[in-house]
């Protein structure tokens, strides 16, 4: 018999196995934001200071955008293939469980961001000053990210095509994210104090890191029946 | 009264289209609503009827193929 | 048989509830609607530096909290329907759910439309409008949500747990306007030892304020029958209070 953290562990390195095995589909939603990031300065013009100007908003949507791609698959394989079912059957808190897929979602999608993180601000021109902070925000932000978007995946697994209702469930629930991020990256960019706007991202980070896996653990019960 | 006379108060001190507008609008939306309910129900009668009505005709044939007590028992 | 019937007398005995409340909460609406407008469109003075453009605040106000009430009772609801299965709660989530949107609408286009003479435009990116925005997409996500499901249950439930996990946005919401310091002004009746606001205004607002909320509460109450009708529509009680019952043959 598993304790909860042995089983959290094996859910963790079964998922980053199986995105091992299927690197496109981990890479996919980095590509996407990389091209979003692109298509900024070709629509607008390569103009550097209208590019640092706008470099956080276009980073950090992006970065919405490309959370809500590898979102489908998140429970999907599992919960086609049964597996979901029997975490739900298993004495361990399910809410826990579950906690580990979302790491895993963090790990290969919020992660990679951060890394990718100077090459972006490079892109685009940002400011020396503020490419720290923008991967600082990033780091702190993302998880909230993967968790609200787990409890969107959670929701819609019975659909069929649950791709754009996720979208517009979840959008609302990540500005908060993006307001605070963009002006701490904006600030920083300015040489102002970021530690506020860094302190309610980790908040809130925090908060729905906690919170989110009871309303995911729900939502995955009642997708069950 | 704030207002000295029936002119001044549809004018709002100038304001008077902005003012008008929004209450104007707001009328609309909360009559929209009220309607949207009613015809709700307008239309939960016509189900209704409409399931009434299957439901008349399929005694209907029950009653001409079994025997009519079978049929008092619903 | 009694065993068969009891489940299904709880609707019926709700539906009786609400409608012989709905009524009262319809009249107390109109008189006390009417006495609200009447008195802040033409008896409260004008004020000194918006001039007669606040009186917009009669309508704006209320319907932006209650915008924040109705999804407030809306989670209320999720929970109710989440902890205790009671179907009720989860046919009352379709009823709540697009007067609050209808209260955000008019909180926007109200605040827009007051924002014109005040800030030279019709929309500013200030905080309390944003949020209300925001509000009305989270509206929105939990009326799609509900809707998307063959299943009406699971639709049910699925709008419940969003409407839980949407009010963490509400505080978010109230305290918008300490967070961003933006054009919008402060709030103008949160604290009632000291208010921001004349009496001779305050009064008016206050009575606006219980109209939208009866008017909130009726909109429901007429929705949340239709809810009950249609979930219980092959029950006879359904069908005798819409007067489509069977004729005795």
């Amino acid at each position: 018999m598993m304790n909860s953290w042995q089983l959290w562990r094996s859910v963790l390195v079964k998922d980053l196995r199986i995105a091992a095995r299927r690197r496109s589909d981990a890479l996919n939603p980095l590509l996407f934001l990389l091209m979003v990031v692109t298509l900024f300065p070709l629509g607008i013009g390569p103009g550097p200071d209208i590019l640092a100007r706008i470099a956080p908003g276009i980073i950090w949507v992006a970065a919405l955008l490309a959370t809500l791609l590898g979102l489908d698959r998140l429970f999907k394989d599992d919960y086609n293939d049964g597996s979901l079912e029997q975490l739900c059957l298993l004495p361990q808190p399910l809410a826990f469980t579950l906690t580990a897929k979302v790491a895993a979602h963090w790990l290969l999608s919020g992660l990679p961001l951060v890394i990718l993180s100077p090459v972006l601000a490079l892109l685009l021109n940002l400011p020396l000053d503020a490419w720290w902070a923008l991967a600082l925000t990033l780091l702190l932000g993302t998880p909230a990210l993967s968790a609200l978007g787990a409890i969107g995946a959670a929701l819609t697994l019975q659909l069929q095509r649950g791709g754009s209702l996720v979208s517009l469930i979840l959008l609302p629930l990540f500005i908060p994210l993006l307001i605070f991020a963009t002006s701490a990256v904006e600030n920083a960019g300015m040489g102002l104090a970021v530690q506020g706007q860094l302190a309610i991202l980790a908040a809130i980070s925090v908060l729905t890191v906690t919170l989110a896996p009871l309303a995911m653990a729900a939502a995955v019960r009642m997708s069950m029946n | 009264m704030a207002f000295d006379s029936f002119q001044e108060f549809v004018q709002m001190g100038g304001y008077g289209f902005y003012v008008w507008l929004s209450f104007f609008l707001t009328f609309l939306v909360i009559a929209g609503v009220a309607l949207d309910a009613l015809i709700g129900r307008r239309r939960l009668q016509r189900q209704s009827r409409t399931l009434q009505r299957r439901r008349q005709r399929l005694s209907k044939r029950q009653q001409r193929q079994s025997s009519p007590v079978e049929e008092s028992k619903r | 048989m009694w065993r068969w019937l009891h489940p299904y007398a709880k609707p019926e005995a709700t539906y009786r509830l609400v409608d012989k409340l709905l009524p009262w909460f319809a009249a107390l609406t109109a008189v006390s609607l009417l006495v609200g407008m009447v008195w802040g469109l033409a008896f409260a003075p004008s004020d000194y530096q918006q001039g007669d453009s606040y009186r917009i605040i009669y309508i704006h106000v209320p319907s932006a909290i209650f915008s924040m009430g109705a999804y407030f009772g809306m989670a209320v609801m999720g929970v109710i329907a989440l902890v205790w299965q009671i179907k009720t709660a989860e046919w009352s989530i379709p009823a709540i759910a697009p007067v609050g949107a209808a209260m955000t609408a008019i909180a926007l286009f109200t605040g827009a439309i007051w924002g014109k003479p005040m800030w030279g435009t019709w929309w500013v990116w200030d905080a309390r409008l944003t949020s209300e925005l925001i509000l009305l997409f989270l509206y929105v996500g939990v009326m799609a949500l509900y809707y998307a499901f063959d299943d009406q249950r699971t639709g049910a439930k699925a709008a419940a747990i969003l409407a839980i996990v949407g009010v963490v946005n509400l505080p978010i919401i109230h305290y918008s306007v300490e967070w961003w310091n933006t054009l919008h002004q402060g709030a103008t009746i949160t604290k009632f030892e000291r208010p921001s606001i004349a009496t001779s205004m305050l009064w008016p607002l206050l009575i606006s304020l219980l109209g939208f909320m009866l008017l909130t509460i009726s909109l429901v109450m007429m929705r949340f029958k239709n809810e009950l009708l249609r979930h219980e529509l092959h029950r006879p009680w359904a069908q005798r209070v819409l007067g489509t019952a069977e004729e005795s043959h």
